[in-house]
């Protein structure tokens, strides 16, 4: 079964129409690559699968349930799917620590002690274990990010959403965080990223997806995307990034 | 007539005493109702915000009638004109307590809370919506969210306006006086009235109600110098 079927989904804002009839599919431990000119619908694609935005027609399913079942529980589906922002959201009044303990402990109720070592564990594993008490601000923005990835990650989730989570960041703080996401995609997570980090899409990415005006106008692999785009739209938006 | 001034005369026997014990009263009555007020005040807002039809107008008219009515009146109200309405538990409980105390207590904290409501909304209004969509997003409830995102910060941002909102219920709680609470403005009526002493009552009095602010807003603004460090930065 999928982990992610997007069916027939359309959306609009008032008479704007932001996606238009999309149609995917996200295996488990797939990671899909989302890329496309700004106002193409990528981020509200993104934002439909865990509900931060309502589709208007279709059906999206995650592990072959709909996500829009009335017996579908909104926070039970969210605290399965984990998202990182562009602008990180980290709450600036708790520490590291309590960032990513706030929802094991709150959503979960898992107690402090477990979700402290678990936090701790991840803060590790994304490279910055030595930084659990200091506060948001005190970071830099790749560390920021770091931790917003394992804030997502201490829920343990099923997929992770990144929504172009290196472009507020400066250059040099760009591979600290895309590396901790390729680690993710060799561990088996089932992943969608909206990105513009081409790199990253060659080398991690199953399959990529380009939209453009609410439509996906070509999907394939890194293989095909980059040797051999078919629609015209891919090949300008290609040549003006690469 | 010549008016003879005579300090003394306020500290000496009982009327020091009757200072002292007005100035409990007046405090404990200002304590309990802030606390009220801080507690019905954040439950308005979290109704106002909660885009539930019914309840967001049933806060929006409690704040608006609550802010737009004289206090005195509110006071007058509850003392003389609540009975018919009030549930015959909440009667039955009141009438245990120290009524004039009670009553003043009510009208106080339902008036402050009103006022806390609004600063509170816009605390709320200055937080970004990506923290509230944040917090949603790793499966906090709304309340959840509130309670551990929303609502730490916006109290830190509006602690200013709150202070003054304190503040002012002290002052406020002097009206307590017209229901015959024995608090301070009270007390300082009676030492006028043994002693034909008034400028020198209410001129103690007066300075009591000033330390008091003072003193206040000085205890709060070092405790968030403490408390706010580092946390509210963004
Ligand atoms: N809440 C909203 N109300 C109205 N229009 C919106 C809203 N959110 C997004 N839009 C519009 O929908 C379109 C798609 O937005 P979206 O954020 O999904 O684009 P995007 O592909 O992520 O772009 P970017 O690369 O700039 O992030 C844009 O034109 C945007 O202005
Ligand atoms: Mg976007």
């Amino acid at each position: 079964m999928p982990m992610i079927e997007i069916h027939n989904v359309n959306k609009w804002y008032g008479d704007f129409h932001v996606l238009k009839n999309i149609n995917e599919t996200v295996e488990k431990g797939e990671v899909l690559v989302i890329c496309g000119p700004s106002g193409s619908g990528k981020s509200t694609l993104v934002r439909c699968v865990n509900r931060l935005e309502e589709i208007d027609q279709g059906e999206i399913r995650i592990e072959g349930k709909s996500i829009h079942a009335k017996d579908q529980d909104i926070n039970r589906l969210r605290a399965e799917i984990g998202i990182v922002f562009q602008q990180f959201n980290l709450y600036p009044h708790l520490t590291v620590l309590k960032n990513i303990t706030l929802a094991p402990m709150k959503v979960k109720k898992i107690p402090r002690e477990e979700a402290e070592t678990t936090a701790l564990a991840l803060l590790e594993r994304v490279g910055i274990g030595n930084q659990a008490h200091k506060y948001p601000v005190e970071l830099s923005g790749g560390q920021q990010q770091r931790v917003a990835i394992a804030r997502a990650l201490a829920m343990k989730p099923k997929i992770m959403l990144f929504d172009e989570p290196t472009s507020a960041l400066d250059p040099e703080m760009i591979n600290e965080v895309l590396s901790v996401m390729k680690d993710l995609a060799r561990e088996g997570m089932t992943m969608l990223c909206v990105t513009h980090e081409m790199g990253f899409a060659r080398e991690v990415a199953d399959r990529i997806i380009f939209m453009d005006h609410g439509e996906i106008l070509e999907r394939g692999t890194p293989e095909h995307f980059f040797t051999n785009p078919q629609h015209e739209r891919t090949k300008a938006f290609l040549k003006e990034i690469l | 007539m010549q008016y003879t001034f005579n300090w003394a005369i306020i500290f000496s026997g009982e009327y020091g005493r009757w200072f002292l014990d007005g100035l409990a009263t007046t405090l404990e009555m200002s304590g309990i109702s802030i606390v009220l007020a801080l507690v019905l005040g954040t439950f308005l807002t979290v109704l106002r915000l909660s885009r539930i039809t019914p309840l967001v107008w049933f806060a929006v008219s409690y704040i608006e009638f609550f802010r737009n009515t004289p206090l005195m009146v509110q006071i007058f109200f509850w003392y003389f004109g609540s009975d018919p309405i009030l549930p015959g538990f909440f009667k039955a409980w009141l009438y245990r307590q120290n009524i004039e105390f009670a009553t003043a207590i009510i009208a106080l904290s339902t008036y402050t809370a009103a006022f806390i409501a609004e600063e509170l909304r816009s605390g709320i209004l200055s937080i970004p919506k990506t923290q509230l969509e944040a917090s949603r997003a790793t499966g906090l409830s709304f309340l959840q969210a509130m309670a551990y995102v929303i609502l730490p910060q916006a109290f830190r941002i509006i602690i200013p306006p709150l202070i003054s909102q304190f503040l002012n219920l002290i002052k406020n709680s002097s009206l307590a006086m017209t229901i015959g609470v024995m608090e301070l403005t009270y007390m300082a009526r009676q030492v006028e009235a043994h002693t034909f002493h008034g400028f020198e009552a209410f001129t103690v009095s007066t300075l009591i109600y000033l330390s008091l602010s003072l003193l206040v807003s000085f205890l709060i603004t070092q405790y968030n110098r403490r408390f706010l460090r580092i946390g509210s930065a963004r």
